[in-house]
């Protein structure tokens, strides 16, 4: 059974590190290069969001982000209501 | 097959001996504690020296302060520059905070939205506006260090500002259209940014190299993927400007952006 699975799991877990690899940032393609090459080792605070929950929290920053967004645009751009009306969108 | 165990985790956990448990508690509090390997479009923490991340947080500082002032002035005057700030603010954040792929190099990058936004609400206030966005990005989206913070603010917020806001100018008073204009302003104040950011780089991590050549190498490894990034910033520019010069003119001259009898 081994002998079946094996070959299986390298297979996916080499694929999750393919697409993981795949479309990286500039963070990776350069800054990160540079910084190790001088020995630097870029670190982030623990409190940090990982895996799922750096995807929520993106999610998040997005809605509060569009919400404000929109909320300013609606102040800055919609005509004010006139007495008995309602506010045009 | 291994023998059936008729203890209850519960059971397990009483039984085992309490002298370990603080040593426990102790480790799994140092696993949560200790930094962790960052990705992060901006600059992440760890990666200058304390000494140049503190020279770079000092310029940022007193740009907050100048700019600090300039907003209280601002709004003390025209109580309509709170709604067109915060605007710029949430631009700024969302734009800075979303990977885009660049599929001829197979990389991503982030638009930085500062050159819109000096358009909008002039360069000094701008720097507010990020150092808003990127403490946000740094607190909850791990995008971004807090050691770093002054580099990416002076990258960000006062390069890609300043040189937006100066090309747009000075290309609007050698009779350049609003589009044109724009767009040049979006553009290089993209490249400005990351122009900056290779310089904090270099003049940190050059060693025993040139810094010159340093952080033209590190800039010509950013420009395949902020080539098309600057472009795009440009076109969201011009965009933006065209949207307003349509809708609310009058803001873009309370912007300074256009004169009153010049509206195009």
């Amino acid at each position: 059974m081994i002998a079946h699975v094996a070959p299986l799991l390298t297979m996916v877990t080499s694929a999750a590190a393919a697409a993981a690899e795949r479309w990286p940032g500039v963070d990776e393609t350069v800054v990160e290069r540079v910084a190790v090459a001088a020995g630097r080792t870029p670190w982030t605070v623990p409190f940090a969001p990982e895996g799922d929950a750096l995807l929520f929290a993106f999610l998040i920053a997005g809605l509060v982000g569009g919400f404000v967004l929109g909320y300013t645009y609606r102040a800055l751009f919609s005509p004010p209501a006139q007495p008995g009306e309602e506010r045009r969108p | 097959m291994p023998p059936a165990c008729r203890l209850s985790g519960a059971e397990i956990a009483r039984a085992a001996p309490t002298s370990s448990r603080p040593a426990l508690a102790a480790l799994a509090v140092i696993a949560v504690a200790l930094p962790r390997p960052a990705h992060a479009m901006h600059l992440a923490d760890g990666i200058l020296p304390f000494g140049w991340a503190a020279l770079w947080s000092v310029v940022a500082a007193a740009g907050v302060a100048v700019g600090l002032a300039r907003l209280r002035r601002r709004v003390s005057d025209d109580r309509r520059v709170r709604p067109l700030v915060a605007l710029v603010a949430a631009l700024v954040f969302v734009l800075s905070c979303m990977p885009i792929p660049v599929p001829l190099v197979g990389t991503c990058s982030h638009p930085c939205g500062t050159g819109i936004a000096a358009l909008l609400v002039g360069p000094w206030l701008t720097i507010l506006v990020t150092v808003a966005a990127l403490l946000l990005q740094a607190l909850f989206l791990a995008h971004g260090g807090f050691t770093t913070l002054g580099a990416d603010v002076v990258s960000m917020g006062i390069a890609g500002a300043f040189v937006g806001w100066g090309t747009f100018h000075a290309l609007r008073r050698a009779g350049a259209p609003l589009g044109v204009s724009a767009f040049a302003a979006g553009l290089l104040s993209d490249w400005a940014t990351y122009a900056v950011t290779s310089l904090e780089l270099a003049t940190a991590l050059h060693g025993a190299r040139p810094l010159g050549v340093t952080a033209l190498t590190i800039f010509a490894a950013f420009l395949p993927t902020q080539i098309p990034l600057g472009v795009l910033e440009g076109l969201l520019a011009a965009g933006a400007l065209s949207f307003l010069q349509r809708r609310r003119p009058d803001l873009l001259v309370r912007a300074g952006v256009v004169a009153a009898e010049d509206p195009a």
